[in-house]
């Protein structure tokens, strides 16, 4: 069973790396750009029939390593 | 007294403490990350460097390195723990002390000698400085930019958990003098019973005057007393 992990900075969480890449797109043109918040992507697979328990388990990988909940949000979605 | 240095893949400040260490008369071992046992220790030091090559997020594997299991289980025994640069991203992800590092503010990676001031010298590690006196340390870090919330930087400054804030070469704390966008100029911060310590400057670079400075020092010689 596979599924994708969407890891994104919290809403207060300064995000340079997005901010600059905002300031080069808009440098490029892109005058309707508004904003840009940089994130993570995960594909995780996963040995596991139930998709109620191995959502479970990609929870507990994502609260255990993949996200830093301090900082991190994250969102879960079977692909 | 008896330290050990954790050394990671991607570790590269491990030699430059274990020289600091000897030099002060500390009796020093090497321990490899895959150790599951940890020798007898008054002190471990986590070394700067970029463990399994920042992958994820710095420190982020090497927390969850089997040697950093007896790490977490001696410093919540009371053993003391510094953790500098690296050492410190890493004590934070195991959540031996609180906070995140991000990127620095600038995006830049920083090398460079910097100022900071003792704030609090009221600990094992700094009771050898005297208090608000400028140091010259050094930073080399692209992830230096000390984040936490709000109640828990209240308690920092509340408890004196701080011992380092940068500043400049007289010593005024500002935003100017901060390089990499530490909240409230923090260099380096304390767990509440002041025996893990974790902060982004090198004072191994500074333990002699000939190669740089020697304001490192008494940050070692206060660990003997």
């Amino acid at each position: 069973m596979k599924f994708s992990i969407k890891v994104t900075l919290k809403k207060d969480v300064l995000d340079p790396q997005g901010k600059v890449v905002r300031q080069t797109l808009q440098n490029m043109g892109m005058d309707t750009l508004l904003n840009v918040r940089q994130g993570k992507y995960f594909e995780v697979e996963i040995d596991e029939n139930n998709e109620s328990k191995a959502k479970n388990k990609v929870e507990d990988m994502c609260k255990k390593l993949l996200v830093n909940l301090i900082i991190e949000d994250f969102k879960i979605l079977k692909i | 007294m008896n330290s050990s240095v954790i050394v990671f893949p991607g570790s590269n400040c491990d030699r430059d403490i274990a020289v600091a260490l000897k030099k002060l008369k500390f009796q020093n071992t090497m321990v490899w990350h895959k150790d599951t046992t940890l020798p007898k220790s008054d002190l471990i030091v986590i070394p700067g460097g970029f463990s399994y090559g920042d992958y994820l997020r710095s420190g982020a594997i090497a927390a969850k390195s089997n040697i950093l299991k007896e790490v977490i289980k001696s410093a919540n025994e009371g053993c003391l723990v510094l953790g500098i640069c690296n050492g410190f991203q890493i004590l934070t992800e195991t959540g031996l002390l609180k906070g995140v590092l991000l990127r620095n503010k600038n995006l830049k990676f920083i090398g460079k000698d910097i100022y900071v001031k003792t704030i609090n010298t009221d600990n094992k590690f700094c009771h050898k400085y005297a208090q608000n006196q400028v140091l010259k340390f050094n930073i080399a870090h692209n992830e230096g930019n000390y984040f936490t919330n709000p109640d828990h930087i209240k308690n920092l400054e509340d408890k004196n958990l701080i011992p380092f804030k940068y500043c400049d070469e007289k010593g005024n704390i500002d935003e100017k003098n901060n390089p990499n966008g530490s909240l409230n100029n923090i260099a380096g911060i304390f767990n509440d019973k002041k025996n893990i310590l974790g902060m982004m400057p090198h004072p191994e670079r500074m333990v002699d005057q000939i190669i740089s400075s020697d304001d490192g020092i008494n940050l070692f010689t206060s660990l003997l007393n």
